[in-house]
């Protein structure tokens, strides 16, 4: 697939290779799906005559430990691209380990919150504050799940492997995953005080 | 790839292939088999509609006692037939033609690239997309059937349907990735791997088209996904998004949560649907252009006012959606809002067709099939267009909403409109991709009977629609006192239904014998076009140019004064000119 033109390269007039551009247009995409789903949230709250606050509801220290455990995971990740750049192997498994040990913590943690609300018998179905909280996180955990399986992927030897044949295309693929990944984490930043804090 | 000279084997070559090409053939077979059957559903409609609880003679006992005992059709199926009629013209029979077919063939050669930017989401698209269709055919068979709220599955209707409803849904979503793969697909193609020389401006209009459109799927879909997701949940999680509070249905109580709003669901729906009708139409324009640029020989007219046109459409598609939610009580001022954008809206796509039929002026016309599919689109188009005005107003709205005066609106600008372009596209590449010429008799006699059948298929339905008939009626109005005087339109309409059925006949044999059989081109630009997909062989191989090609003209240079052939191509570096008059004399 070499003959195609900007796999690795940028091309001169966009800046950009095909693969980030197409990255940037899938999170254009992204930023749409959450926020049809934010307008539900906001056309709910607005036409309803009451509405719970979050912080009488969750656990906000859980979901403050979390917050800061997804922000570390995209210091690492940012971490792991310079390793990279700096061509320095054991320190990209390092911080990419990193990352990834983040996002298990993360699901453990997302884990027992939601536990602890099954096991008291509050589902999706309990009120509209719910549905929206479990729609939007469970969509979320979703995207953590698909990037951490990425992440592995290129963590393993299977994926690193690259590096040895193309070092600058494994560079960019972790440069793509990367921004999916702190686009991820944008969305939790956002989530995070709407659902648990106002 | 040193090794793909190798012969790749069948499977990877033509079915799980990663080139544009042949994943652009299968979309389009793919999709004109789901036009024909959706088709098929709306012909069994008809009958419903024309001669209500008549039992359906010939072919009326195949359907089973649970869907037409009798031969007669129940209401349930009726309303079956009428939600997948319309999911499956517009997801998986129009889009895929358009876009992943025309947008996955088309494109890379007329930006003069190698293939997709990304070939193997190209390939994940296309088999997204096949897998949605499956599901949705498949739901067919479910206990209680397919989906059969509509193709907008207005909630709470939607949300307490059977089954089908969910495997709906799971369709749907496996619809909206692979029209993102898609959309991204060509988005990145266009950008970065437009070949040397190339500039936005020189872009062939068909390339514009599918880049605008593009950009809407990739915006639009996705809150339709969000509404998807929450319809599931409401199915499934017993959740209440679009679920109002003491909801009675059948004179019970729903036990539900509720505090949903049913007003959410439209709002989300449109806000894609709204995109999605300029998705049904864009490159259908695209395709006209292309067709009318070749056989008028001469440049189009105002390529530049319809390029800023498109991009303007494009950006206001996005703020129309509420025009088809006049009646829902938004209120006088938000009214107002939306049927102001809408009027906006149509200036654009006059631009355009204005500039279509001003190309014509002067040219010297080759009426061959494909020139009289896209000469059809700009009336048929434009009576489409012109009766979505009345639509736009809020006050008149009040009359027309749901009528079948809506029903005639929109099939005259996807119908006549857009697969009459889609028709001359195939007609128009078809060279191309297989070597060879589609019969010009068969050809035409398949266009002259389509076009009568058209009209008098949906003219009839505005004056049904004016005469006040629901377009969601079983049994299409016969029960409505004040509607007697029209209902024999009903059957003008079914009858001219079923003989477009029998029209296509011509089209479908044609595409396949002309396979085989068809006259070999004789050049590698038959049609003596200008744009770099005549460049390649016919058909293209893989990598499809044969030395790479660089653009050193705009995209219709037809009849440059004194130059010795009528068309300049945009890949050739010199225009050959005529000797100069004055030597001539000389001589
Ligand atoms: C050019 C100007 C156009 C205007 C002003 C316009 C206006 C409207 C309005 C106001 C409605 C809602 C009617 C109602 O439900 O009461 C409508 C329905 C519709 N229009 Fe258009 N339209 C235009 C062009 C198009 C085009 C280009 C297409 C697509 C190919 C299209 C496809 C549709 C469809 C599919 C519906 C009906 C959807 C449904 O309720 O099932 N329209 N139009
Ligand atoms: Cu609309």
């Amino acid at each position: 697939m070499e003959m195609i033109p900007y796999t690795v390269e940028a091309r001169p007039d966009t800046g950009l290779y095909n693969a980030k551009f197409g990255i940037w247009l899938f999170l254009a995409s992204e930023v749409m799906l959450f926020g049809g789903l934010f307008s539900g949230y906001v056309l709910l709250r607005t036409g309803s005559p009451a509405w719970p606050h979050g912080s009488d509801l969750l656990n906000v220290p859980l979901g403050t430990v979390n917050t800061l455990v997804l922000i570390s995971s995209s210091v690492s990740m940012v971490l792991a691209w310079v390793a990279l750049k700096e061509k320095n192997i054991p320190k990209f498994k390092l911080t990419l380990g990193l990352t990834l040990l983040c996002s298990l913590i993360f699901m453990i943690i997302k884990a027992i919150e939601y536990g602890t609300k099954f096991s008291h018998g509050i589902f999706p179905k309990e009120s509209a504050y719910f549905a929206i909280y479990y729609t939007l996180t469970g969509l979320h955990a979703l995207h953590i799940v698909g990037g951490a399986i990425v992440l592995m992927y290129f963590w393993l030897p299977v994926g690193t492997k690259m590096w040895k044949t193309q070092p600058q295309r494994f560079t960019n693929r972790i440069e793509v995953v990367g921004l999916y990944w702190h686009f991820v984490d944008l969305v939790w930043i956002f989530l995070f005080p709407v659902l648990y804090l106002l | 790839m040193s090794e793909s000279h190798h012969e790749l084997p069948f499977w990877r070559k033509y079915i799980f292939s990663v080139d544009h090409k042949v994943i652009g053939i299968q979309y389009g077979i793919t999709a004109l088999f789901f036009l024909l059957f959706g088709f098929g559903l709306i012909m069994l409609m008809r009958w419903q509609l024309a001669y209500p609880e008549q039992p359906l003679p010939l072919i009326g006992h195949l359907f089973g006692d649970s869907r037409m005992p009798g031969g007669v059709m129940l209401p349930e199926f009726y309303n079956e037939l009428g939600a997948m009629h319309g999911t499956i013209m517009v997801f998986l029979g129009i889009v895929p033609l358009a876009v992943g077919a025309f947008g996955n063939f088309v494109v890379p050669l007329q930006v003069g690239a190698p293939d997709m930017a990304f070939p193997r989401l190209n390939m994940t698209s296309y088999w997204l997309y096949f897998a949605g269709g499956i599901i949705m055919l498949g739901s067919f068979f479910l206990p209680g059937g397919a989906a059969s709220s509509g193709w907008t599955a207005y909630a709470p209707l939607a949300v307490i349907a059977s089954v089908g409803q969910t495997f709906w849904i799971i369709g749907m979503v496996c619809l909206i990735q692979s029209s993102l793969l898609g959309s991204i697909n060509i988005i990145v193609t266009i950008f970065q791997l437009r070949a040397k020389g190339l500039t936005f401006m020189r872009l062939p209009f068909f390339v514009w088209a599918q880049l605008v459109t593009s950009f809407l799927l990739v915006l639009a879909f996705p809150p339709l996904l969000a509404a998807g997701v929450m319809q599931l949940m409401d199915r499934v999680a017993g959740t209440s998004f679009f679920m109002p509070s003491g909801l009675v249905v059948s004179g019970q109580q729903l036990d539900i949560s509720g505090g949903g709003s049913v007003l959410l669901w439209q709002h989300l729906f449109w806000f894609l649907a709204h995109p999605e009708v300029y998705v049904l139409i864009l490159p259908a324009m695209g395709i006209v252009s292309e067709v009318i640029a070749n056989n008028i020989r001469k440049p189009l007219w105002g390529y530049k006012s319809m390029v800023y046109s498109i991009v303007f459409l494009g950006f206001m598609s996005f703020v129309v959606w509420a025009h088809h939610m006049f009646l829902t009580g938004m209120g006088t001022v938000i009214n107002a809002f939306f049927q102001a954008t809408t009027m906006i809206i149509s200036i654009p796509s006059i631009i355009i067709l204005t500039a279509l039929f001003i190309s014509l002026w002067g040219g010297s016309i080759r009426f061959n099939t494909r020139m009289l599919f896209a000469l059809a689109f700009l009336p048929m188009f434009g009576i489409g267009g012109l009766t979505g005005l009345p639509l736009g107003l809020s006050t008149a709205d009040i009359h027309l909403h749901d009528t079948y005066y809506v029903i005639g609106h929109f099939h005259y600008v996807v119908a006549p409109g857009t697969i009459f372009a889609l028709f001359a596209g195939i007609y128009h590449w078809y060279p191309k991709a297989t070597g060879r010429k589609m019969n010009e008799l068969l050809g035409q006699l398949h266009f002259w009977p389509s076009l009568v059948c058209m009209n008098f298929i949906f003219m009839p339905m505005f004056i049904v629609g004016l005469a006040g008939v629901s377009r969601r009626l079983y049994d299409g109005g016969a029960g409505y006192e004040h509607a007697q005087d029209v209902l024999h339109l009903n059957i003008t309409s079914s009858w001219a239904a079923w003989g477009l059925g029998l029209a296509q006949l011509p089209f479908i044999f044609n595409f396949f014998w002309s396979m085989f059989k068809g006259k070999k081109v004789e050049s590698d630009n038959p049609w003596e076009a200008t744009t770099l997909e005549w460049n390649t062989p016919s058909p293209p191989g893989h990598g499809n140019f044969v030395t790479e090609p660089v653009v050193y003209r705009a995209a219709y240079e037809y009849s440059v004064p004194g130059a010795k052939r009528d068309f300049s191509p945009q890949y050739e570096p010199e225009v050959e000119m005529e000797e100069a008059p004055a030597q001539k004399e000389a001589a």
